[in-house]
């Protein structure tokens, strides 16, 4: 089958790779019809996610159709079309049984910390993700949702990830009615969680980021007030002074590792490798954020560590929340939300491909050029 | 000296004066994440799922007691970057050594997929893997830009190593002719 393959930092091209099997009685191998790639895959496409092996095809928000169905499978059966949350979850361990289906102990040999997540690294499991024509579905009685009739597969691709991780980061919020919320990023999930810190009573959202399009696409579609932190020259002061000299209630990081802003964490991060990425978006977050304030994190960093001004979270008595989306406890209220109009995923989806242009993909949405807030790749012709 | 390792230590609660009298399970920054319905059952007592057969070598984090049920079995440990994996699962997630190995075991990993690559008698596109197209398409200024600066740069190096050499070619002709026995002495004359 056609796969997309990993062969070092930024080198991602399509090849052949053997198709997948069940591997075990609860598996199933579905032909992937809609395969987005995702701010997460660029913290691998950089190379910044320890034991990223040359090879693994990447990929965790994809939808597709039920090929075969292990012999332990009951609630799937082939033909149907499903969207596949991006975790890998037992749904009956310590933690799934909480609905931390983000943070399944069942899934990931490689490491504790993490949950299992398709096409994401060792460190995530070491599956092989949806990029492909065909991908391998632990626990399929478990994650796969169908998708309603009355939805459109391109909403049903967001569901996987995007549209419940930027939920989850105004969920825990904590938003109050008529809080000020301050999202660091303008990429998909940030633009998301925008959206979504207005369904939990925001009074305010402004969002922060550098990239004009984006930032011109989340001021419409949120919506929300938007800044450039280049033409900003101290975020806490400037947050500070839109907020009656207090700061926001809500800080939320939908950056993650890959942040620039910041000369100093660049380095020690991004080049030297000292931290686990730059955390300036982080970092602004915390000193932005009130007294008793809450940041909620979705920005992804690596296993190591951060220089973070964790002196400031003491003094301030922050709260600090974070997780992986628990996308399948979310699913139901979600979808509740697409009927009734309140999200409206597929608006973000501005790039369609093939499969064998998933190079092209990468660039486009890492160097974001044309435009590019969400690129999907279509195997099998979307079919 | 006693260690406090080997001696039984286990308190009991219901010993302890004063025991929860100040519980309060609103007292929950973790709202609505845990669910808390299924009381004492904690640890890892579940009734698990069948366990999948490892067919490829997984590596498992020394912070597991066991295998998780399901595997994945993309791209197991090979050549070079296989064994640096290995040694750093040695290691556990707490632990530094076992993540800079394995960033240095993805470099290795690099140049091991290359040299795969040329083995099959397949000169990999570089420029077309990394999406040089979409920049041709989109930034074509921005390329163009780099692309000038990659080859100015390189070209003032390779001149800069040129004239460096062509000095100190002279510098030893020049120290040869001031001190022949010197030079001489130390056979490095010729
Ligand atoms: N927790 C989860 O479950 C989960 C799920 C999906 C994605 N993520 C993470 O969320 C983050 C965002 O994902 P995405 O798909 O939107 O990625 P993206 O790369 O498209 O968006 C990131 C945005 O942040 C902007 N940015 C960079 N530095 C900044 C700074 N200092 N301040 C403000 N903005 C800055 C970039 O210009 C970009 O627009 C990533 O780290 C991703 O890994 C987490
Ligand atoms: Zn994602
Ligand atoms: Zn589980």
């Amino acid at each position: 089958m056609l796969a997309a393959d990993y062969r070092g930092p930024y080198r991602v091209r399509a090849g052949h790779k053997a198709l997948p099997r069940i591997e075990h009685p609860q598996d199933a191998i579905v032909r992937v019809t809609r395969s987005c790639i995702c701010g997460s895959d660029l913290h691998l496409y950089r190379g910044l996610v320890p034991d990223t092996r040359v090879g693994m095809t990447f990929g965790h928000e994809f939808c597709g159709i039920v090929e075969e169905v292990g012999p332990e499978v009951e609630a799937l059966k082939p033909g149907d079309h499903v969207l596949v949350p991006f975790n890998i979850a037992c749904g009956r361990c310590h933690f799934c049984r909480q609905g931390l289906f983000g943070n399944c102990h069942e899934a990931n040999a490689e490491a504790t910390a993490a949950g299992g997540i398709y096409g994401y690294s060792h460190t995530a499991g070491g599956y092989d993700g949806g990029q492909a024509e065909f991908a391998r579905v632990p626990y399929a009685d478990v994650g796969p949702t169908l998708i309603p009739d009355w939805m459109d597969p391109d909403d049903a691709v967001l569901l996987t990830d995007v549209v419940p991780t930027g939920y989850q980061a105004a969920e825990m919020g904590g938003i109050q009615k008529g809080d000020t919320v301050v999202v660091f990023g303008a990429g998909p999930v940030g633009i998301m969680a925008a959206r979504c810190a207005w369904l939990f009573g925001a009074g305010r959202v402004i969002v922060i980021d550098h990239v004009h399009y984006r930032l011109e696409f989340a001021q419409a579609y949120c919506p929300a007030e938007v800044y450039d932190f280049r033409e900003i020259e101290d975020m806490a002061v400037f947050i500070k002074r839109q907020t009656d000299s207090i700061g926001a209630d809500v800080c939320i990081d939908a950056v993650g590792a890959d942040a620039v802003g910041s000369a100093l964490h660049s380095l020690l991060g991004k080049r030297l490798k000292l931290e686990a990425g730059s955390a300036i978006a982080l970092h602004w977050a915390i000193n932005s954020v009130r007294k008793g304030g809450i940041v909620s994190i979705v920005g992804v960093y690596g296993p190591t560590g951060n220089v973070v001004p964790i002196g400031n979270v003491l003094n301030k008595g922050i709260t600090i929340r974070a997780n992986q989306a628990s996308v399948k406890r979310l699913l139901p209220r979600l979808i509740d939300h697409v009927r009734a109009g309140n999200i409206d995923p597929k608006a973000l989806i501005t790039h369609r491909m093939a499969l064998d242009e998933v190079s092209d993909g990468y660039r486009i949405f890492a160097a974001k050029l044309d435009g590019c807030i969400k690129p999907v790749l279509y195997p099998n012709g979307g079919q | 000296m006693a260690s406090f390792l080997t001696k039984p230590q286990t308190v009991d609660p219901a010993t302890v004066k004063g025991w929860g009298v100040d519980a309060d399970p609103r007292n929950d920054p973790t709202y609505p994440y845990r669910v808390r319905s299924d009381g004492e059952a904690r640890g890892m007592t579940w009734d698990r799922p069948s366990l999948q057969k490892p067919r490829v070598e997984v590596l498992r984090s020394v912070e597991h007691n066991r295998l998780p049920a399901v595997l994945g079995t993309s791209v197991p440990p090979r050549g070079a970057s296989g064994a640096i994996r290995r040694g750093a699962f040695r290691y556990s997630e707490s632990d530094w050594r076992h993540w800079l190995m394995l960033l240095a075991a993805d470099r290795a990993d690099m140049v091991e997929g290359l040299l795969d690559d040329l083995a099959r008698g397949r000169l990999p596109n570089i420029p077309a893997e990394m999406g040089v197209r979409a920049e041709w398409r989109h930034n074509r200024a921005g390329l163009i830009r780099k692309a000038a600066v990659v080859a100015v740069v390189s070209a003032a190096a390779i001149l800069l190593l040129r004239r460096r050499r062509r000095y100190r070619r002279q510098d030893r002709e020049h120290a040869v002719r001031a001190w022949p026995e010197a030079s001489m002495q130390d056979g490095r004359r010729s």
